[in-house]
């Protein structure tokens, strides 16, 4: 059998393949963005990114309805985004399985809240999948559909960061092609109410059954072992259980909702201590402990903020001194993640910064415009609420409010908030950071990119003619790179006496199109170059300094976006090109 | 492999480097020579010109993807601030630091030009760790372009694990692009070859050449 090196998410999306799935969907978000974008290169599927995840998951339902296997894909905070048919879709239940992936980060690694979904999962009585490793990131995609069509029941495969974004050996399989299931016009999936009080005892019914199914499948397995200690775990923290306490008793459980009351029960009795190590909430420790079974330690000693791994494990269970820390020796420097060389939203904190105004800002690479240099963007919350927080902050008596949010976030959950604006009479200025795509995911196509995730051409949306048609009077798109237009834009919005929208345009410098484009590096003239400092406070990571103090511009890394030549007083910046001609 | 061993490496250097790549080749060299392999690093915003670290542990079998710090046979440090920022997940006697003599000052730090810790690698050396150290950036520039330091290094590390030079090679043949394949080959086999060296090695960590490959 063919073995090949995947990362978990590419192995949830050749899972999806092998098991029949016909119709992908998702909206990007780390850690789960992989999965869309291998499932897309499998001619066999349809796979889109969708406008954001409560549209996904709704066209996921009509496909699996309609007869479909169906995966869709999230992350953890994107099923806050589908939670109205997530929670509903159950009553109903599907046709043809139903698989949502929700991807969690705990950590934080790239995301503003640490959430448990598993939750969420209960709250709507859907079954939960964990695989431990990227084999089982594959096999339990088949196992949950087969799980899904068996119950009807829409099935979540949670995966963690650490998860998602490892790579492990997997078999490989053929595709199973699946015949697309009857759809029959159903009363069920109406939702009046007479029809669904009818529906409501069989959500528990079904539930029951599913319990009895997590007593007898093979993904809860006891793997016998030390007699004093057992310990349960699932997801990848099986991973870290098994390197640090080789010898113990392991109960792992891949199917942890709802859970195996009477396998744990037995498992529990038979050791003399339990450690429940999960990543995330205390979800199996809570439902262990409401058994009345007392004999075991979870988060109290792993603890539940943050991500696990062997080292917090072996040093939870005393097996391991720290590291050793050099901080106090030597200046162990801080290298946080920044804009990228050429990155267009530069010019816009650095004009927001300038003009003192309050800003809310959004999901996306621009959170970056509140640290330094800039911290010119005062709130984050979630996608798209730099609209509405701008409104409240307004309301507030906050003066001079301008909300900033990325064309994808936008189009994803700002439009309804803008509407508002108008409709409520806000004064509001917005922000559009126009880069044609979604960048901090790693570049994924949007509506108004005028292609799909398949790259075929796409209708474009046209930003400024949909703010117009909300009713926005005053609507102006400028040139991101164009500093003074850029500061212009800004000066004129907030003139405005009504809510006004500035797009700042201009495409992300990591899209194909542009990282290989072939440029013309910038020079600095050291015979007129004054020293004045200007340049390096554009913080291009380009400019580096000389050993003479000079500004030195790595010719390999600049994108000749030219706004360090905008900002230099004395001309002294110019095209290496121009540079060379003079020499010669 | 043919002891039951599991080997850990970190490959740490700024977004962009091209640590992943040389994370990658590695783990495909190893599984091309029987091991099971497991590798992991965190993609979104992480990426975007701060600190990046690659975990890859191979042997017979592996369990976790992530090292634990103290245990890396090797930590691989594409830039100097980010291998001492990493150092002390390499084990503090067996583990070895392969180290690429370049600077990149952290941009989005107000004056970290005057706090850069150009002595990083003298004072790994007083805490007892074993270093080999390269000017990876300036020997790939010298072949053309620098940003296969990365390659340069994977070079040296092939010195340091027993996976076999012509694994090594056909794993290289089929993974870089053709357009850039020879210049990779190349960069490769300089920092292969200057890892060799009998001098490679700080003289007062390891004594000999000998010594250090199948220690890890």
């Amino acid at each position: 059998m063919k073995r090949e090196l995947l990362l978990g998410n590419q192995a949830i999306a050749r899972g999806a393949w092998e098991a029949g799935v016909t119709f992908a969907a998702g909206y990007p978000g780390t850690p789960s963005t992989e999965i869309l974008e291998t499932l897309v290169h499998y001619p066999e599927v349809h796979a889109r990114w969708s406008a954001n995840e409560k549209v996904a998951f709704e066209e996921g339902m009509g496909a699996a309805i309609g007869g479909l296997r169906v995966l869709v894909t999230m992350k953890h905070v994107g099923l806050n985004v589908a939670a109205d048919p997530f929670m509903v879709f159950p009553y109903a239940g599907t046709n043809g399985g139903f698989v949502v992936v929700s991807a969690d980060d705990p950590g934080m690694h790239s995301s503003q809240n640490e959430q448990d979904n598993r939750y969420l999962a209960r709250m709507a009585k859907v079954p939960v999948l964990e695989p431990s490793d990227a084999q089982e990131c594959k096999d339990f995609v088949r196992l949950g559909l087969e799980v899904s069509e068996q119950f009807q029941v829409p099935l979540m495969l949670r995966t963690t960061t650490r998860l998602a974004h490892h790579k492990g050996l997997v078999h490989l399989a053929e595709r199973t092609e699946m015949p697309r299931r009857d759809f029959v016009a159903d009363a069920r999936r109406l939702s009046v109410p007479i029809y669904r009080r009818q529906l409501r005892p069989k959500v528990e019914e079904r539930l029951t059954r599913l319990r009895s199914f997590a007593e007898t499948t093979p993904v809860n397995r006891v793997e016998p072992g030390d007699p004093a200690i057992g310990v349960v775990t699932s997801g990848i923290s099986y991973a870290y259980v098994k390197e640090v306490m080789p010898e113990a008793s392991v109960l792992r459980l891949g199917l942890t909702h709802p859970l195996p009351a009477q396998l744990l029960r037995e498992f529990c009795a038979s050791h003399r201590l339990i450690y429940v190590v999960e990543e995330g909430e205390p979800f199996i420790e809570e439902f262990i402990r409401s058994l009345g079974i007392s004999n075991l330690e979870g988060k109290d000693r792993f603890g539940v903020i943050g991500e696990y791994s062997p080292g917090r494990l072996a040093a939870s269970l005393g097996l391991a001194s720290p590291p050793p820390e050099f901080a106090q020796e030597i200046n162990v420097l801080p290298r946080p993640p920044m804009f990228c060389v050429g990155c267009g939203h530069r010019t816009v904190f650095a004009a927001l910064r300038q003009l003192k105004v309050t800003v809310s800002g959004d999901i996306g690479c621009y959170t970056m415009g509140a640290l330094p240099p800039y911290e010119a963007s005062h709130t984050t919350f979630c996608m798209g609420a730099s609209i509405g927080t701008a409104i409240g902050l307004e309301r507030a008596g906050q003066e001079r409010v301008v909300a900033v949010i990325g064309d994808s976030t936008f189009i994803h959950a700002g439009i309804p908030s803008l509407i508002d604006a108008v409709y409520n009479g806000s004064q509001l200025t917005l922000v559009i950071l126009d880069n044609s795509t979604t960048g901090m995911t790693g570049g994924q196509p949007h509506p108004a990119a005028g292609k799909t995730l398949d790259g075929h051409p796409a209708p474009k949306l046209d930003l400024a003619a949909l703010c117009r048609t909300i009713g926005i009077a005053h609507v102006e798109t400028v040139d991101t790179w164009n500093r003074k237009a850029v500061g212009g834009a800004l000066r004129a919005a907030l003139a405005h006496p009504a809510p006004a929208v500035v797009i700042a345009q201009g495409p992300c410098q990591q899209l194909p199109e542009m990282k290989y484009s072939a440029r013309v590096p910038f020079f600095v003239d050291e015979g007129l170059c004054t020293q004045c400092e200007a340049c390096f406070k554009v913080w291009c990571p380009a400019i580096v300094r000389t050993d003479g103090g000079f500004p030195s511009i790595r010719p390999e890394e600049c994108t000749s976006c030219t706004v360090c030549a905008q900002v230099c007083p004395t001309d002294a910046i110019y095209l290496f090109d121009a540079a060379q001609a003079a020499v010669s | 492999m043919k002891d039951g061993r599991v080997y850990s490496l970190l490959f740490a250097g700024v977004g962009g480097q091209g640590a992943l790549l040389a994370a990658e080749v590695t783990a495909l060299a190893a599984m091309r020579s029987g091991s099971d392999v497991k590798q992991t690093e965190v993609h979104g915003v992480s990426q975007r010109g701060g600190s990046v670290e690659t975990h890859l542990r191979f042997g017979r079998q592996v369990w976790s993807p992530i090292v634990t710090p103290g245990q890396a046979d090797v930590v691989i440090g594409l830039e100097k601030l980010e291998a001492l920022r990493f150092a002390p997940f390499a084990h503090p006697t067996q583990g070895v630091i392969l180290a690429n003599d370049y600077e990149v000052v952290p941009g989005s730090v107000v004056d970290a030009a005057e706090h850069y810790p150009h002595h990083a690698f003298d004072f790994l050396r007083q805490k007892g760790y074993r270093l080999l150290v390269l000017p990876a950036s300036a020997m790939a520039r010298e072949l053309g372009d620098g940003r296969m330091a990365n390659i340069v290094l994977t070079g040296a590390l092939s010195t340091l694990l027993p996976i076999s030079h012509e694994i090594w090679l056909d794993t290289l043949q089929s993974r870089i692009p053709e357009k850039v394949r020879q210049a990779n080959l190349r960069a490769f086999a300089a920092g292969r070859e200057r890892a060799a060296a009998p001098q490679a090695f700080d003289a007062e960590s390891v004594s000999a050449p000998t010594a250090r490959r199948m220690q890890l």
